[in-house]
């Protein structure tokens, strides 16, 4: 990489993200190991739920009571409650009912990234709406970031229970529920990039070459705060698949019959002394996904953020 | 040691740069000695390695940077093969350094006597009284005002002059055999740096100290120095006396340097025609207001009562200290920020209290080229990209732009492909010449340049202001010209109008007001620029 010696030394140059360097910023982000790691667990995780049905998995809801509890790594047969009868492996066991322990895990991976990376994106999407208005339009700044405080006053998984209680529950009100808590720290994020960058001469330069407030935003603020953003997406998507795990937990997520991590782990807690692993199981793979998108972040971090890459430009 | 008498001795010195760099060496080769009681100022434009060579000497080079040849012997011993510990002893005791930002010098959070106090924990025996009564008395050796109040002061209760006051007496407290001083004045007003250096020579003569004195600014050079010794891209180039190195210099760079400096006789430029204003303000006033309730509402007058024009052609140069309101007023005329009251004409349409797209007609008339080009042009977007948004704004077709775009470039002296290529490929100067080029490119009547060529080198500098008159004699537009530098002010000023305290307090043709100051300030400004007894920019008048 060339690095001006000027630069080098004068430390008051801003590390800036040089876009020349744009495809040699992806291979550097690629060539990160935490990147490496955690986006590879994950992307195993996502092909293990968009393939579940072709991964040695059966129906999730379908039971057998006669083949309840069994445990893993047992070959018996099963009777599906409408009279059909087949052999299986049943390679992580079966719950109290008798439904297939790994099926049911395949399958709710499906809910957990769905919920984390919806949640991502809406929380980043609202945050970022609300955090440019605070941050570019002043005098909304002082009632919007109030509010902003009042909602981050709330724990998060609190406020989501209340909301769950007031709506139905359905993937749309679970992913609604935990967003919305998500929002002002996404939106103080980017707040903060706002009023940084707005001070910038380019900036200024803009407004008095004629540009639009939206162009403005959209050509000289926002692309500042795409890298923190990204970084900032990952960690809400790890703390929302571990909501959402929570609220199937408590029995106030999706309802009992359709296949979570937390509702798997809430229907074998009552067993926990004899049979661990109806919990254990599920409990692993939410913390391996949790851990994966932290890793993915940290990298991302370390790659993208400039003050934890002062000698990278 | 050749000099039995020098403090530092500095021999055949080199530090390599990391492989990945533009240079294999950030200096190289490079002899020099300061003597007692002796100034010697190293003298460099940006990247000439000056600094490098301060670090090394006070053992703070960054870890990128290695030693590679040569010694630096400081009162017999060698700084290079010194551990870190002994450093530490010799820092502060006997070499000390005084550097250009002190309010970044100052720890924010402790009062300034506490600062100083720690010094002499660090490194004398004296008892609690012993060291206060020290502390007083360099405070009042820095000239200090009131020096019981300064010593329970914090850094942000001072003015930046009292603040480098501080960072001296800091500095001095130990009788350092050897003083280096980092472009000590740069960061400060005319007025502000004239009382320095004064004080810096003073202390040095009393105290016999031997002083290393690192800046960019000739004219300061010609203020303090014994020996100049001047850099440039690591190679040392001249040594020598001061009147050896000002008046007969040997070579052609240090020539070149001295030609580039601004003389402060204004230069004879084409009378301006008579016609009506492009641009005129009546009466401006902006005023900030802090405090809110219950507390007193405090209002400051950034400016007041400002009435000013600038006709085809023209040049009007507004000059002035930091807080003088000099870039508020540009800023009100921009309509960057919207003024209080008064009113602004532009093309004979009032538009101080437009709002959003109304001000377009403004924006057609007036364009900004801005202090800092580091800043100024969006890194993610190509310098053509740059260039025709006003245009495309305006709703001129993008290939029409950039057709335009192009022509601009070589009237910048650019070259056209230039377009293509992102800021971060471009030096100081040439972001200058860019931000010009996309000035231009709206095609105004008025530029405001606000402070456009402070943050550049003198050689770098020369050119833009070339250049400005040059694009000004083809397209007889009017400049409003900010700057707090007034021998660029009698380079390329009609009129000039002097700013204090966001008023105006005198106005004229530049001649008169710079020949003959009428106002104390004015001539209190013109005495303090440094470097008056040397004719510097013969070459150019």
């Amino acid at each position: 990489m060339h690095i001006n010696s000027e630069s080098l030394l004068a430390v008051s140059l801003d590390v800036m993200v040089k876009p020349v360097l744009r495809k040699r910023l992806l291979e550097r982000v690629l060539s990160n190991w935490s990147v490496r790691l955690g986006g590879g667990v994950l992307c195993l995780l996502i092909f293990m739920a968009i393939g579940a049905q072709w991964l040695g998995t059966i129906d999730p809801v379908a039971m057998d009571p006669s083949s309840g509890n069994l445990f893993p790594g047992t070959r018996a047969e099963f009777n599906d409650l409408s009279g059909e009868s087949f052999e299986h492996y049943f390679l992580m066991g079966t719950d109290s009912l008798g439904r297939d322990t790994w099926s049911r895990i395949a399958y709710g991976a499906r809910i957990s990234l769905a919920v984390g990376i919806a949640v991502a994106c809406l929380a980043l999407l609202g945050g970022m709406l609300v955090g440019i208005v605070a941050g570019y339009f002043r005098r909304f700044d002082n009632i919007i970031m109030r509010i902003m405080d009042s909602v981050m006053a709330i724990p998060s998984i609190l406020f989501a229970i209340t909301l769950m209680a007031l709506w139905r529950p359905t993937l749309l009100t679970v992913v609604v529920a935990i967003t919305i808590p998500e929002i002002p720290r996404v939106a103080r994020l980017v707040r903060s990039i706002v009023l940084t960058i707005r001070e910038e001469s380019y900036v200024e330069a803009a407004l008095s070459l004629g540009t639009s407030t939206i162009m403005i935003l959209w050509r000289h603020i926002l692309p500042n705060a795409i890298a923190p953003l990204l970084v900032q997406g990952t960690y809400v998507c790890a703390s929302a698949i571990l909501v959402e795990a929570i609220l199937s937990f408590l029995g106030v997520g999706l309802p009992p019959d359709i296949a979570t991590w937390g509702n798997i782990m809430a229907d074998g807690r009552t067993q926990f002394n004899q049979f661990p692993q109806t919990v254990l199981l599920p409990g692993i793979f939410l913390a391996l996904t949790v851990l994966a998108v932290n890793i993915l972040g940290d990298g991302l971090r370390d790659t993208l953020d400039p003050k934890f890459n002062k000698r990278g430009g | 040691m050749r000099d039995p008498k020098a403090v530092l001795h500095v021999e055949r010195l080199t530090i390599s740069l990391p492989s990945s760099a533009d240079r294999t060496n950030a200096v190289r080769e490079i002899s020099f000695s300061v003597a007692k009681g002796e100034i010697v100022c190293l003298v460099g434009e940006s990247g000439s390695g000056k600094s490098v060579i301060a670090q090394a000497v006070m053992g703070l080079l960054p870890a990128a940077l290695t030693p590679v040849a040569g010694r630096i012997d400081l009162l017999g011993e060698n700084i290079l093969a010194l551990t870190e510990s002994r450093l530490r002893q010799l820092r502060g005791a006997r070499m000390a350094m005084v550097f250009q930002e002190p309010m970044t010098a100052l720890n924010p959070i402790m009062t300034c006597g506490a600062q100083v106090e720690e010094l002499l924990i660090q490194h004398t025996t004296l008892s609690r009284a012993q060291r206060l009564l020290s502390i007083i008395d360099i405070f009042n050796r820095v000239k200090l005002p009131d020096p019981e109040r300064m010593y329970a002061s914090y850094p942000h209760q001072l003015s930046g002059g009292q603040r480098q006051r501080i960072v001296i007496a800091m500095a001095l407290i130990l009788k350092p055999a050897l003083l280096i001083c980092d472009e000590p004045t740069t960061a400060l007003d005319v007025t502000t740096q004239a009382e320095i250096l004064r004080l810096i020579a003073e202390l040095q003569r009393g105290s016999d100290t031997a002083v290393l004195f690192i800046t960019h600014d000739l004219g300061v050079v010609a203020e303090v120095a014994d020996q100049v010794v001047v850099l440039e891209r690591g190679e040392m180039i001249e040594q020598g006396t001061k009147l050896q190195v000002l008046q007969q210099p040997r070579e052609a760079y240090t020539q070149m340097l001295l030609a580039s400096v601004p003389g402060l006789t204004p230069r004879e430029r084409p009378a301006v025609k008579l016609a009506p204003a492009l641009i005129r303000t009546h009466a401006l006033v902006k005023t900030y207001t802090s405090g809110a309730w219950p507390r007193r509402k405090h209002v400051v007058y950034a400016a007041s009562e400002v009435t000013l024009e600038v006709l085809p052609g023209e040049t009007v140069g507004i000059v002035g200290e930091s807080g003088s309101g000099k870039s508020t007023v540009a800023r009100c005329i921009a309509r960057l920020i919207e003024p209080t009251s008064g009113d602004i004409f532009a093309d004979g349409l009032s538009v101080a209290s437009l709002q959003g797209r109304d001000l377009s007609p403004l924006r057609r008339v007036v364009q900004v080229v801005f202090q800092d080009p580091y800043r100024s042009l969006n890194p993610r977007r190509t310098v053509g990209q740059s260039i025709i948004e006003g245009p495309v704004n305006f709703g001129v077709p993008a290939e029409q732009a950039w057709q335009r775009a192009e022509e601009l470039m070589t009237l910048v002296r650019l070259k056209p492909d230039a377009l293509h290529r992102y800021p971060s490929e471009f030096s100081g100067g040439q972001r200058q010449r860019i931000s010009i080029a996309r000035a231009l490119a709206c095609e105004p009547q008025v530029l405001i340049a606000d402070e456009a060529v402070s943050a550049l080198d003198v050689s770098v500098q020369a050119q833009i202001l070339d250049l400005l008159n040059d694009i000004q004699q083809k397209l007889q537009i009017g400049i409003l010209f900010i700057t707090h530098d007034l021998r660029v002010a009698s380079q390329i000023c009609d009129r000039v109008i002097v700013m204090q305290q966001g008023r105006i307090v005198e106005q004229g043709l530049i001649r008169d007001v710079f020949v003959s100051p009428r106002h104390a300030y004015t001539q209190a400004l013109l005495a303090a620029a440094p470097g008056r007894g040397f004719a510097f920019g013969l070459a150019q008048s």
